[in-house]
């Protein structure tokens, strides 16, 4: 791609003109967005949760042994709550939802092409984009967040319940950490970034599965890019964020 | 009328169409023929504009489809429909919903949407299957919703994409009979095919594509009667390396 700039220029300019036509054929893609929401976001919920439970164990336990002796134990809440509520709430949601959702929408769309079901749709004289990309990459730029608020708490919960079990620390002093450094920043921060998770891995996975070519190997190639290109892309959106917005 | 005329399209070093110019009268079917790999579906989607020509034109009802825009060749997809080789039916989709889909991007009620679905099953033949989903259906019935999904838009023209292929000697010539009956209906159809059965038996015109052009076109009596050593073993289905039958006169 960076070997012709000029075919890279004209290849954006043209996807940049489709997307706009795309987003602007309300009438296709508005029935489409709730399914979709549904699927990729609602499905996504027990994943993301099972996630955040861990973390939240692991993150108490390690601040635990880190400020033992150092810091005052109540600096435990602090931690957890900074640490999932601004980065590893929204970093490893997106990343597993990297896997299940990148890699279903690519495998999806990367059979209908194979299949010829994303020519019949053109044919039946729809806007590919406006059919199958726009109402995906919507649904997960809207769900993404709303998973990861879930998993935020979940997080929280389940540092604040190690905590009281296993550390001997207080209800009182895990909240006092809690509050201590908590600024209301530290909860869009990580919805923002969530939100352009979302949008990136559902982009890459249905980009990719348009791409598809040769059967089911090709499937098997586009859902394997997909996943690696959603991954890379949050890890990437990741450091964008901290640089603009902290 | 579809008129393509020196299209070259070639796919990476692999050249497919080399020049070929085909008139597609109003009213017939016409016929492709040409082995596997010829060019012969690539030409449909030329046609309708999934895919551009290298060079060449490709005209419908006069309008020249590689220079259409995004708007004017959704409108004229609205004319055109397209039987895909393998029906490519949404499998996520029930029979009905599939017909529906095409139906509903035109903005017609939902009265009319539920007449044209009823209407175009009992076409082919597949009244009350509204409710079952394509992983449900054998191949021939899969390419007969395909079939009902292009007549329930009431298009000038429909594509056929290898109909006949992988079914049963009864189930194709059902769908020919389909093919002959919207024909009949005044429907412009152009099909591409190696079943030289098929193309005898719908066609009102067969050209045969070879080597990325036209090699003959004609109507049916004049393809079995074509002396092309080339279109001769095609429609014989000779291998290379068998010689032709001898050809006695009545004397």
């Amino acid at each position: 791609m960076l070997a012709n700039p000029a075919l890279s220029i004209q290849r954006l300019g043209r996807w940049s003109t489709d997307a706009a036509r795309a987003l602007a054929d309300v009438p296709t893609w508005r029935p489409l967005v709730f399914a979709h929401m549904r699927r990729l976001g609602v499905d996504s919920v027990p994943i993301a949760i099972f996630i955040a439970v861990f973390t939240g164990i692991v993150l108490a336990l390690l601040s635990s042994y880190i400020f033992t002796g150092a810091v005052p134990l109540y600096f435990v809440g602090a931690l957890v709550g900074k640490t999932v509520m601004m980065e590893l709430g929204p970093v490893l949601t997106g990343m597993a939802l990297a896997g299940r959702v990148g890699a279903n929408i690519a495998a999806e769309l990367g059979t209908m092409r194979v299949t010829e079901q994303v020519d019949a749709l053109e044919t039946l004289a729809y806007d590919k984009y406006a059919y199958l990309v726009v109402p995906r990459v919507l649904a997960a730029t809207v769900m993404f967040p709303v998973v990861t608020s879930f998993a935020m708490g979940v997080g929280v919960l389940s540092g604040w319940i190690t905590s009281i079990n296993l550390l001997e620390l207080s209800t009182p002093e895990f909240l006092k950490g809690l509050r201590l450094f908590y600024q209301f920043k530290d909860i869009w921060f990580g919805l923002v970034k969530s939100a352009s998770f979302g949008a990136a891995v559902a982009l890459m996975g249905s980009l990719e599965g348009l791409r598809t070519s040769g059967g089911a190997q090709g499937v098997g190639r586009s859902t394997t890019r997909a996943v690696v290109l959603g991954c890379q892309a949050i890890l990437v959106l990741d450091a964008f964020w901290a640089l603009v917005l902290l | 009328m579809i008129r393509l005329g020196d299209v070259h399209k070639a796919f990476g070093e692999k050249v497919v169409l080399a020049g070929l110019s085909l008139d597609v009268p109003d009213g017939m079917n016409t016929v492709i023929i040409g082995g596997s790999g010829s060019g012969k579906s690539v030409t449909l989607k030329l046609v309708v504009g999934l895919l551009e020509p290298d060079a060449g034109r490709i005209e419908v009802d006069g309008l020249s489809v590689p220079d259409l825009d995004r708007d004017d060749l959704a409108e004229l997809r609205a004319h055109i429909g397209y039987v895909f080789q393998f029906a490519a039916l949404f499998d996520s989709m029930t029979v009905a919903e599939n017909i529906r889909l095409g139906l509903a991007k035109r903005g017609l009620d939902e009265d009319t949407i539920r007449a044209r679905i009823e209407h175009s099953l009992a076409t082919v033949e597949l009244s009350g299957q509204e409710d079952r989903y394509p992983a449900e259906l054998s191949g021939g019935m899969r390419k007969r919703v395909g079939i009902a999904r292009a007549v329930a838009l009431k298009p000038r023209y429909i594509l056929y994409d290898e109909p006949t292929t992988g079914l049963d000697p009864v189930t194709s010539a059902v769908i020919d009979r389909l093919m002959q009956r919207t024909r009949d209906l005044g429907v412009t159809g152009l099909i591409v095919t190696h079943d030289m059965r098929s193309a005898f038996t719908v066609g009102d015109r067969i050209g045969m594509l070879h080597d990325g052009v036209i090699r003959q076109v004609g109507t049916v009596a004049e393809i079995q009667a074509t002396t092309d050593p080339v279109v001769r073993q095609f429609i014989e289905g000779r291998p290379d390396d068998v010689e032709p039958p001898v050809r006695r006169s009545a004397s």
